[in-house]
């Protein structure tokens, strides 16, 4: 038994091969990216700077909320309620930003991200405050966010100035990079950069992995955890202008499919639903395969309906492979997440 | 020793608090006694035989569904493909009511024994986290549903099997609401199950400590595969009763009971780590959620106000509880 338990540790090769097997399934993700768009531009030969675009801009929306319930799900908790908080975010802006000039829509862009950022925090703070799991606490935020949306702006409708929409779809230097990319890149540069090289994103890692072991490291458990609910918030917001961006009006109701395909994202890009493990990576480039497929399936032919099931299949068999790997290797008596609860 | 403990701590007040502690079921009660007060204050009148009759008739599918989300969030899980499973089963149940209602019947419950055996095959065998496995299954539903919809809509508009309006929405001798009676059926069955036989403790001590089982020699994994394969099942009950209530089926059914069968489970005092809780308050959950929401028509309160309002005290009780019970986390 006790030589089964070293042989399931993994031996210190190479650094190389540790890398790589650290990696693994980022590097997987990349790799079905690869695939996908070869196979896209095998069924649609002429594939130009447009179709970059279209895919950049269809990806934006569930590019954020899948950054956004990575910040969440790194440090231990999950934020059912970002679907909600990115219609709140799209109507707001959409209401307010129709007919005024692109100076005024940034202000009321900020004036919506901070509003998106104190959101996040509150669900922290309650999930905190209550003793009530996150799971139940952002559900039930849902329906509350869900509300308010549906508050501000009843049917789809507003608008935003038509240069606010190529802050997406626009083309600073060369068509082939649309500005959605460089938007998303810079949005995730500026909040992931610092956090990956402070103590407070060892902090959100930490929790997330153990969090009695970091209680007892010192690690201020609550706030990290309400800062990592509030970080979620702030990228909800950034992805309710994005949908803004992309559809140019305001819609209650297109946010909430976004906290269920926010999730696959980050499972399919190799988050552990667990906590603490994982990057940010890996789910955006799941948020482009994941608008790539439905988008394929209509250009191969096959019934467009079959979009969801596809999705859905994907997520199964992806985590199902996920799971089969360490049965595979080694039936082996201590799996991590039961090492977890032993000592717990 | 209590004596001596109540008297440390002095006064009945004090002995008032730790009976509450032991007993939480009688919080969730004395919120549901005020929630119907509320009402007869707002609306004099309105509560009777058949209003009582008819709350209950409303909230069946609710306490239906409650019972088999209760089973898996006792072993530390929880299954969101409920939803997605009520629609489906009401819409199979209502498409194929052409080819006879037995028939129909049996389909509809199929679908849910075969999604609740995936989720369970994933969950149990293949180790997924319930959330993403219940998740991708529910993708899997709703999405096949609609290409399934698109292919039979031409045999003519979906039509409710008499069977399953009967039960829905028949009452017996006039008052008492047939769905009541399953409801009450099933009720009986899963509180007995999970006290009195192996299987019941079994399911919470998955939840409680799945190393100690698996250290005991039991085989977990089938535990929670039976668990999943019921959920499944009491989930089609439930979207059947409720198309029975509301005698049309759509795409989208289902879907409001989501929130509703996890919260009715969380406010009903079981523990969503596992291990902890049991149906009886998660049926008085259910109860309070449906009188809330008669509460919400009474006043006649927009939709999106509702919506809020729903959502904050569906937080506001399940912290109540917690603060009553101790921390069960």
């Amino acid at each position: 038994m006790s030589a089964a338990a070293t042989a399931g540790r993994p031996p210190g090769g190479p650094r190389f091969g540790r890398l790589l097997r650290r990696n693994a399934w980022t590097l997987g993700t990349y790799a079905l990216f690869v695939a996908v768009m070869i196979f896209t531009i095998s069924i649609h030969p002429d594939y130009g700077p447009f179709e970059v675009q279209s895919l950049v801009v269809g990806a934006l929306p569930l590019a954020f909320a899948a950054v956004a319930q990575t910040c969440v799900v790194l440090g231990g908790g999950i934020d059912l309620s970002i679907g909600a908080m990115m219609a709140v975010a799209n109507v707001l802006a959409a209401r307010y930003m129709l007919g005024h000039d692109f100076q005024t829509a940034l202000l009321i862009s900020v004036a919506v991200l901070f509003g998106g950022t104190l959101a996040g925090a509150l669900n922290g703070l309650i999930a905190l405050r209550t003793k009530v799991p996150d799971i139940v606490v952002t559900l039930a935020m849902s329906f509350v966010w869900g509300g308010v949306a549906l508050l501000i702006l009843p049917k789809p409708g507003g608008g935003a100035p038509d240069k606010f929409g190529e802050l997406a779809s626009g083309s600073l230097f060369t068509p082939w990079i649309p500005n959605g990319i460089l938007l998303l890149v810079g949005v995730v540069a500026l909040v992931w950069i610092p956090l990956r090289f402070r103590g407070l994103g060892l902090a959100l890692y930490a929790i997330g992995s153990d969090r009695t072991a970091a209680f007892r490291r010192g690690v201020r458990v609550g706030p990290t955890r309400v800062f990592s609910d509030a970080l979620g918030g702030f990228l909800a917001a950034c992805g309710g202008l994005a949908l803004l961006m992309s559809t140019g009006i305001g819609s209650p109701l297109a946010g909430t499919i976004y906290t269920l395909s926010g999730v696959s994202a980050i499972v399919l890009g190799g988050v552990s639903l667990a906590g603490g493990r994982g990057g940010v990576t890996g789910p955006i480039v799941a948020a482009f395969v994941l608008t790539l497929v439905p988008a394929d399936l209509i250009l191969s032919g096959t019934d467009p309906n079959l979009g969801q099931v596809i999705q859905g299949v994907l997520i199964v068999l992806v985590v199902m492979a996920g799971g089969l790997a360490p049965l595979l290797r080694r039936r082996a008596p201590r799996t991590t997440d039961e090492t977890g609860v032993a000592a717990a | 020793m209590s004596t001596q403990a109540v008297g440390m701590r002095g006064g009945r007040w004090a002995a008032f608090q730790r009976q509450l502690q032991d007993r939480p079921s009688l919080v969730l009660v004395g919120v549901l006694l005020f929630l119907v007060l509320l009402i007869g204050i707002a609306r004099p009148g309105t509560i009777g035989g058949t209003w009582v009759a008819n709350t209950i008739l409303f909230a069946a599918p609710l306490g239906i569904v409650a019972a088999g989300q209760t089973l898996v969030m006792l072993t530390a899980g929880i299954d969101l493909s409920v939803a997605a499973v009520m629609t489906a089963a009401a819409y199979v149940a209502a498409s194929q009511s052409y080819f006879g209602s037995i028939r129909a019947v049996i389909l509809a419950l199929a679908v849910g024994l075969v999604v609740g055996l995936l989720n369970g095959l994933g969950v149990a065998i293949f180790r997924v986290q319930p959330l993403i496995m219940t998740l991708g299954t529910g993708l899997v539903i709703s999405g096949s549903l609609l290409v399934y919809s698109l292919q039979v809509s031409h045999q003519g508009p979906p039509a409710v099997p008499d069977i399953v309006r009967y039960v829905g929405s028949g009452k017996l001798l006039g008052s008492i609401p047939v769905s009541a009676l399953l409801w009450g059926a099933i009720a009986v069955i899963v509180i007995i199950g999970l006290r009195q036989t192996g299987f019941g403790r079994l399911v919470y001590a998955v939840g409680d400590n799945p190393t100690a089982v698996r250290l005991a020699g039991v085989r977990g994994w089938l535990v929670l595969l039976v668990t999943y394969v019921l959920c499944g099942f009491f989930s089609a009950v439930a979207g059947l009763v409720l198309v029975g209530a509301i005698n049309a089926a759509d795409l989208s059914l289902g879907d409001v009971y989501l929130l509703p069968s996890v919260a009715a489970v969380v406010i009903g005092g079981t523990s969503i780590y596992g291990g902890n809780g049991g149906y009886a308050g998660s049926l008085v959950g259910a109860l309070i959620l449906s009188v809330l929401s008669s509460l919400f028509t009474l006043l006649d309160a927009p939709d999106p106000l509702k919506q809020i309002l729903y959502g904050a005290i569906v937080v506001l009780l399940a912290a109540v509880y917690v603060r009553t019970a101790g921390d069960t986390g």
